[in-house]
């Protein structure tokens, strides 16, 4: 109860306040009614709540995944990663995710550095453009694709022409990637280097250093810790993407199936053991990059102070 | 920041290299990914008469489905804002052990792959899953009806709640609730009429935020769905079936249908965020 107290009170309390304030702060310390917080057992009952909630939808699900995939002992876990589709699949992922990442990396890095550094009109406008990916649905975002380049899109007669094939193959698996995790870069960088103005560059520019040395040696160590949250973020909506790769993927085994499509696969086949291995293999990836999210967000805190 | 670019009317004279190339790229790179694949929709769309249109969106199957996906992206929401809600409260204003570590679970189904998250979920629900088990006893079967597309819906939708309203109560003032209580304020009283007016612009963007998602959401649905047309079955997964159908414009014509929602619903969160900024910048 204790420790219930202490966060309940400690903030006002560090804080120098005006003397009736300070009264009634003491009042609501000292005196007959709680001010300030909820009886014991509301609090109580509002904690159990609120971690039943986490348990049953967040908690017990990831638990799920590994208990599945571990259900039939090691042996078997194993057996279903290295079987030659699955590896297929992580191999396929890696590189999907290599190149959307790198795209997305450098594309959010030159996005933050026209729309930050620089005043000009329609500059919300294009924060938006930035951010419309995140609110179309997956399977949309896959369509999309396959009407500009499918059998029946809008280009097929060019590609035919030239016989490149986008869609059902890993073009069209990392443009579809690339559509979905478009925004996370951008949209880490672009409020802390608006933040961070454009005074350091401005002095080094006038100290004579060119654009890129100024870029390299002011900017990108300023935003470096912003910069590798949002590549983390996009790294693992890349390896994790199942609606909008699954539409444009053609869904064929050892080819175009990423891990999410191959955990469907399985499943489908009722091996579900193997599903939840594969499945597991993302669970952890998701662990860590939340693992690390947490040691950047404080080191980003940090740099704040 | 806005107040000054509105009052200029150009592009401010500025001392750092790379404007044109910068934004040429950004602009070219934008065109391509996002606006003429999203173009693409709008012209295919375009290429059905008018009949045609409405013919493929009325069709009972197409407006069972959207209504699946808006009925239920709208009650996960609902569902969200009040335990959300209550997980911000316990988060921000309780101690308890582990803290850390459950404020950190919070972001999972952001970064859990939606397939992953869907066949864990459906395990659990399922009739021999552990919350299943317990569930079908009382008569109450969650995988493979709506039910599970509302839990599937909501594990999504939690973190866009309690992520937006979690940093707006953490900075809240205490003072004022105390200022309340000292004037005789019971504590129910200081919660509805200092807290939660002070909270609300946050929720109400949470809300539309975990709508929004959701309506779209694909992934963790089609496992603990059943999938059954009329009864459980969601718009994404329609477009899909008619795609695999090649029935093109059908595909076509419902995608146009759920992207016009998420731009409204994207004008509506805009709003509802500069709402949010402006209500805290008075009262911060």
């Amino acid at each position: 109860m204790n420790a219930l107290d202490h966060t309940a009170h400690g903030h006002g309390a560090s804080e120098g306040l005006p003397s009736a304030l300070e009264q009634s702060h003491a009042y609501a310390h000292h005196g007959g009614r709680p001010a300030r917080t909820e009886p014991p057992a509301v609090r109580i009952a509002l904690t159990v709540i609120a971690l039943a909630f986490i348990g049953l939808f967040i908690g017990l699900p990831l638990i799920t995944v590994f208990y599945e995939a571990l259900k039939r002992g090691w042996a078997a876990y194993v057996a279903a990663l290295i079987e030659p589709d699955a590896l297929a699949a992580i191999r396929l992922t890696l590189i999907v995710a290599a190149i959307s990442v790198v795209a997305n990396l450098i594309f959010g890095l030159v996005a933050a550095w026209a729309i930050a550094k620089f005043e000009f009109p329609g500059k919300s406008l294009l924060i938006t453009l930035i951010d419309l990916p995140f609110s179309v649905s997956p399977v949309v975002a896959g369509l999309i694709y396959v009407l500009l380049f499918g059998a029946q899109g809008l280009f097929a007669a060019y590609l035919q022409a030239w016989d490149i094939k986008i869609i059902f193959a890993l073009p069209g698996i990392v443009l579809a990637t690339i559509f979905v995790t478009f925004p996370f870069v951008a949209r880490e960088l672009i409020p802390l280097m608006q933040e961070q103005g454009t005074s350091e560059e401005e002095a080094a520019i006038s100290l004579g250093a060119s654009g890129l040395s100024t870029f390299f040696r002011v900017t990108l160590p300023n935003v470096k810790w912003a910069l590798l949250y949002g590549v983390l973020l996009c790294n693992a909506r890349a390896m994790g993407e199942f609606g909008a790769v699954s539409v444009v993927s053609g869904h064929v085994r050892g080819l175009t199936n990423t891990m999410p499509l191959h955990i469907e696969i399985l499943y489908n086949e009722y091996q579900f053991v193997a599903s939840f291995a594969v499945a597991s293999l993302l669970a952890l990836l998701a662990l860590v990059t939340l693992i690390a999210k947490t040691i950047l967000e404080h080191r980003l805190a940090e740099e704040d102070r | 920041m806005s107040l000054s670019s509105s009052r200029i009317a150009f592009r401010q004279q500025s001392v750092i290299p790379g404007f044109g190339l910068t934004m040429g790229l950004t602009l070219t790179w934008l065109g391509l990914i996002v606006l003429l694949p999203l173009s693409a929709l709008f012209i295919k769309t375009s290429e059905l008469s008018f009949e045609r249109f409405i013919a493929i969106v009325t069709a009972a199957r197409t407006l069972h489905a959207l209504q699946v996906s808006f009925g239920l992206a709208l009650a996960a929401a609902l569902v969200n804002v009040v335990f959300g809600a209550i997980v911000v409260w316990v988060l921000v204003r309780y101690e308890f052990p582990f803290k850390k570590g459950v404020d950190a679970l919070i972001d999972i189904p952001f970064a859990l792959p939606t397939a992953v998250a869907g066949i864990a979920l459906t395990a659990l629900y399922a009739e021999n899953g552990w919350v299943g088990s317990l569930l079908a006893p009382l008569g109450i079967q969650v995988s493979f009806t709506p039910l599970g597309i509302l839990v599937a819906l909501i594990f999504i939708g939690l973190p866009f709640v309690v992520r937006t309203v979690q940093p707006v109560l953490a900075d809240l003032d205490q003072e004022l609730e105390e200022a309340a209580a000292s004037l005789g304020a019971t504590r129910t009283q200081t919660l509805i009429k200092v807290v939660l007016p002070s909270i609300w612009p946050a929720l109400l963007t949470g809300f539309a935020l975990a709508f929004a998602r959701a309506v779209g959401e694909y992934g963790s649905v089609i496992f603990i769905a059943g999938n059954l047309p009329g009864v459980s079955e969601i718009a994404p997964l329609l477009i899909v079936i008619r795609l695999e159908e090649f029935r093109y414009a059908d595909a076509t014509a419902i995608a146009t249908v759920m992207l016009l929602a998420s731009f409204a619903l994207l004008l509506v969160i805009n709003r509802l965020q500069r709402w949010a900024e402006l209500r805290g910048s008075r009262h911060g």
